[in-house]
């Protein structure tokens, strides 16, 4: 790279809108660590800087809305959530890569449309579902209505995958006498396991990251989810004024895990989210 | 002999794999038929009866449709509130050219730049954050004093835009558009990033050789070859910003005065918070009709790939 009068320009283009991009986020930390009195001009301002972690312990040991359970509640429901639409989409995946039938290419465009539509097409029934089999403030509902609504992705992004890989290891094995479970099991899922890393990295960060879905299934005060309990947490009783201090932690706290998988696991969360897009 | 073995043994291969396939579509095709198409199909029902149960054609559709919360076009061209379906439409028209737009200008400045992968993935942060969480923090950054762009604003002197911006009707949705921009940008850049990366480099080489600038380079080698991402960055940000739901909920729960209300909200506002399961059928049934009439181009070039 030269150090030319272009470099420096695109360098400096790069990094003030990294700057701007991240400015809001920046915000929301200041009002997390900063007493309430401190920011009320600008949490740029800093005539006194105290900060601590307060808002951070008032927003995990709420009295009525424990941050700390909410986050565990969202991993007892992510972590299913994930693995059974992990392990029901690759096996159909698999089908649609190395089986041929008559409609599959109806189905394939079937489940490809499924992936546009909004949760709102579903809830009304499912809630009424829902509540014919007493499953509202249960988990159960929740897991099994994600694990349905992940499968078209997984499908579609798993069978991509699939046929990338080269049958010749597959037939030799079908010649050595393996069934197509025992072939599906030993031989193409551990050939798998970037795709898989990236279905889990994906998957689990949807319904962690998912509002609406726990919002429709999920009332009972105990069993709310993390991201239910933030606005909780962030107002001074129902209709009450904005603690700002204590929604910011409540806030942070509540990304952090996604933002910390993606970190650790960016290159299969870019793999995910562009596979089925691009080619190579 | 041996050929007839061999054919033997492919068509027993064959039946084999004819017998054992639904096995490996069953368990997909059970979780998708009972929660996610027969919920569209009974939605589609629902819409059309009353809540009673009897069957009312298309009332419930004028009903929705003549309600100012969806359509509110009195008086136009005037501010918001101008009803859910104007404001997701106002939503795609400045979301979809500035995000792309600014995700396409992003990978073409950052392939040149070092230390670029950082600030990817600060811009991808908004793609990672829940969008409850992104509400938040759009609400706090548009805030009067508190925020970053009310504060900008001030300085500047703009009296009308240093306020809360989602406490007016004037402003609210378009704090709920910027913030949007901000937080979807990664997206495209990251699309239009991957698609950088498979033009060989050869491609300019040959072009700096023929004397070619970067104008030129732009238009003749990266436009052509990213051409074919753009209707899948077209697609789904469209398809966000009709699915767009918890930022609106959480920023300004569609207000204020339903100034910034959108399809999704209307749709559980009237069935979770008015116990109209009718109405929402029909919200939703203009949702999956909307969005699929927006999928069409993708899937046939998914089709034809």
């Amino acid at each position: 790279m030269k150090l030319n009068k272009t470099t420096i320009i695109l360098h400096i283009i790069a990094w003030s809108v990294a700057l701007l991009w991240i400015l809001p986020f920046l915000g929301v930390f200041m009002a997390s660590i900063r007493p309430f009195d401190e920011i009320l001009r600008g949490w740029w301002t800093f005539d006194s800087f105290n900060p601590s972690l307060n808002s951070f312990v008032k927003a995990w040991n709420d009295p009525t809305y424990p941050l700390s359970r909410g986050i565990l509640n969202s991993f007892i429901v992510a972590i299913p959530s994930t693995i059974i639409p992990l392990f029901v989409g690759a096996l159909a995946g698999y089908g649609f890569a190395r089986f041929s039938f008559r409609i599959r290419s109806y189905l394939f465009m079937t489940i490809v449309l499924l992936m546009a539509l909004p949760q709102q097409s579903v809830v009304v029934p499912l809630f009424q579902i829902m509540v014919n089999l007493r499953l509202i403030d249960n988990y159960l509902s929740l897991v099994l209505v994600h694990s349905a609504w992940g499968l078209p992705w997984i499908i579609l992004f798993m069978r991509n995958f699939f046929s990338t890989l080269p049958i010749e290891v597959e037939e030799a094995a079908r010649v050595d006498g393996a069934s197509d479970f025992q072939i599906f099991y030993k031989i193409v899922l551990p050939m798998s396991l970037p795709a898989l890393a990236s279905v889990v990295v994906l998957q689990f960060m949807w319904v962690w990251n998912d509002f609406f879905l726990a919002r429709v299934f999920i009332y009972e005060e105990s069993m709310l989810l993390a991201t239910q309990r933030i606005e909780y947490v962030g107002r001074e009783g129902p209709l009450g004024r904005v603690n700002w201090g204590a929604l910011s932690a409540a806030s942070i706290i509540v990304m952090i895990v996604p933002i910390i998988i993606f970190v650790l696991l960016q290159k299969y969360y870019v793999k995910g989210m562009v596979g089925w897009s691009v080619k190579g | 002999m041996t050929r007839v073995r061999e054919a033997l043994r492919k068509l027993q291969r064959f039946a084999r794999a004819r017998k054992n396939f639904p096995l490996f579509f069953s368990p997909a095709i059970i979780l998708i038929l009972f929660l996610v198409i027969y919920p569209i199909l009974q939605t589609l029902y629902l819409s059309f009866l009353s809540s009673s149960g009897e069957f009312v054609g298309l009332n419930n559709y004028s009903e929705i449709v003549s309600r100012k919360d969806i359509l509110n076009l009195e008086g136009f061209p005037k501010w918001p509130p101008l009803g859910a379906l104007i404001h997701n439409a106002i939503w795609i028209l400045i979301h979809l050219p500035l995000s792309m737009f600014s995700g396409l200008a992003l990978a073409i400045i950052l392939r040149d730049v070092k230390g670029s992968s950082i600030i990817k993935s600060i811009i991808f942060l908004g793609m990672v954050t829940p969008l409850i969480v992104g509400g938040i923090i759009l609400q706090y950054t548009f805030t009067e004093r508190f925020g970053i762009v009310t504060a900008f604003f001030d300085m500047l002197g703009f009296e009308e835009l240093s306020k809360t911006w989602t406490a007016y009707p004037n402003t609210a949705l378009f704090a709920l558009i910027f913030g949007s921009v901000w937080l979807w940008t990664g997206f495209s850049m990251i699309i239009y990033s991957a698609g950088l990366a498979t033009i060989p480099k050869e491609y300019y080489e040959a072009a700096k050789i023929d004397g070619a600038g970067p104008f030129r380079m732009f238009r003749q080698i990266t436009f052509p070859l990213l051409r074919p991402l753009n209707i899948v960055v077209i697609t789904m940000t469209v398809l966000y910003d009709l699915k767009i739901f918890d930022i609106v909920f959480v920023a300004t729960f569609g207000g204020p005065g339903k100034a910034s209300t959108v399809l999704a909200f209307e749709m559980w506002q009237q069935a979770f918070w008015f116990n109209n399961f009718n109405g929402a059928a029909v919200i939703a049934t203009l949702l999956t009709l909307l969005t699929s009439v927006v999928t069409i181009p993708m899937i046939r070039y998914m089709v034809r790939k």
